[in-house]
């Protein structure tokens, strides 16, 4: 069978393998975006955590980011995907339940939301450290309950200083999920490399995922741009 | 926990040791050498070249860094057995080794991340220092060697260290391409014996000491430097 050109075998269809690649890039968006908000809602919990008074929950807290900030990413999404799976399912067994199949697409946000709790966990809680003292005794003051200071008081003010780094948090975890494709599931770089090995087309296609990645990147650095003017509204200008 | 494997597959473990700490070094040492200039022309704000060095610090950050080294490594692998006569050109051995495209993926990379640090850091010498070096009559190159680039690089080492723990933690991404470094020996050890988590937890731990002694040796060097706060 005669190979395609270069446009059309970016084509969508049974030609091309357009398709292909913007559903990988869908996956990969899918994946990014559940893992980033279970971890920030990790990171959110971490923090607190952190910043209460058991200190167990601090120790731990401070063993788990530790840990996962210094290891390579690579090597915990190994260790997550292939252990995570097998504990699982032998806490399972154990307990006289049957074995599940976990999904890749599961596991994979599993992993890597693990992973973004801990790096979510400190860039919240220096957000939150950042808050003037004042205010949150002034809250404590007019006989708020901690929920209620958590919600009113907490997450508004430590949003702008927060929202940075959250930024570069959402923009990392859109890259590191292309590690994924290492353990085999198929997103975005997995779904290029195999449409790459069936044409031997491997500059381009890698070429065309590099430049999907940047546009997920820039489109994102405007949206958080947009976010953080939102969110800093009456605050002075930066810079 | 079985650790029987060990004492057979040392030798192999301490070279994917050497392979990891050379391609960490060589990787900031050279990416660092390409940095400056990318930063200089930025900074300086060149008419011709600060455009394309932003844009390649842009796609450089832009893009995951596996991609970038599939795409040096099966992309441009697949390119260059078509330059006719390179299969008999002193060249090839290398161009054949995954550890060739490894570390020219890895030189780019911290290039265009350390370039970016750089050029803040560029811009982040106070004027006035730069114009009583240039009121002594110095050169622009003496300028640029005496002053602006040592502040820099001290302005800019906080950063740097985080970035150089960063690479060390990007470096097992080179077993992907046959590179057999410490993670790649792990992977080998667990195709050979069957053994999943005790050869990958082993390295982790290598790589985690590793990770606080760069934290640890930028923190002592950063200390050494006299400066008023």
């Amino acid at each position: 069978m005669a190979q395609p050109g270069f446009p059309e075998i970016l084509s969508l269809g049974d030609q091309g393998y357009g398709d292909e690649l913007l559903r990988g890039a869908l996956v990969t968006l899918q994946i990014s975006a559940c893992a980033y908000s279970i971890g920030l809602v990790i990171g959110l919990a971490g923090a607190m955590g952190k910043l209460g008074s058991n200190r167990i929950v601090r120790w731990i807290l401070a063993l788990y980011t530790t840990i996962v900030r210094a290891s390579p990413d690579l090597i915990i999404i190994l260790l997550l995907y292939y252990a995570g799976t097998g504990l699982l399912n032998s806490m399972l067994t154990a307990r006289g339940y049957t074995s599940v199949h976990v999904s890749g697409f599961a596991a994979a946000v599993a992993v890597l939301a693990f992973m973004y709790g801990a790096y979510s966990t400190e860039v919240l809680r220096s957000a939150i450290q950042a808050i003037p003292v004042g205010q949150i005794e002034a809250a404590k003051a007019v006989g708020m309950n901690p929920w209620l200071r958590f919600r009113r008081i907490i997450v508004p003010a430590m949003l702008p200083l927060a929202i940075p780094g959250m930024g570069n948090l959402w923009l990392n975890v859109t890259k590191d999920s292309s590690l994924i494709a290492v353990v085999g599931y198929t997103e975005l770089l997995l779904a290029t490399r195999q449409a790459a090995g069936n044409t031997k087309q491997y500059f381009m296609f890698f070429l065309c995922a590099a430049f999907i990645y940047l546009a997920i990147t820039l489109v994102s650095n405007q949206a958080f741009k947009r976010i953080e003017a939102r969110f800093r509204r009456g605050m002075p200008k930066l810079g | 926990m079985v650790w029987d494997w060990l004492p057979t597959y040392m030798p192999l473990l301490i070279n994917g040791l050497w392979i990891t700490l050379t391609l960490l070094i060589l990787s900031t040492v050279i990416g660092m050498i390409f940095a400056v200039p990318l930063a200089l022309v930025q900074a300086l704000q060149s008419p011709y070249l600060a455009t394309p060095a932003r844009a390649f610090c842009t796609f450089i950050r832009g893009t995951p860094l596996l991609v970038q080294l599939w795409l040096l490594y099966f992309g441009l692998g697949s390119l260059f057995p078509m330059i006719p006569g390179i299969r008999q050109s002193f060249l090839w051995p290398v161009l054949r080794e995954g550890y060739f495209y490894a570390l020219l993926a890895f030189i780019i990379s911290v290039a265009g991340y350390e370039g970016e640090i750089m050029r803040g850091a560029f811009l982040g010498v106070p004027k006035g220092e730069l114009e009583a070096a240039k009121a002594f009559g110095m050169s622009p190159w003496k300028v640029f060697r005496r002053i602006w680039f040592p502040r820099a690089f001290r302005l800019a080492l906080p950063v740097l260290a985080g970035e150089t723990a960063l690479t060390l933690k990007a470096t097992p991404l080179a077993a992907t391409v046959t590179v057999l470094d410490l993670f790649g020996v792990s992977n080998k050890i667990r195709q050979d014996t069957y053994r999943v988590y005790e050869p990958l937890l082993l390295v982790l731990v290598a790589y985690v000491v590793l990770y606080f002694f760069i934290v640890w040796a930028f923190h002592w060097y950063e200390k050494r430097i006299p400066q008023k706060r």
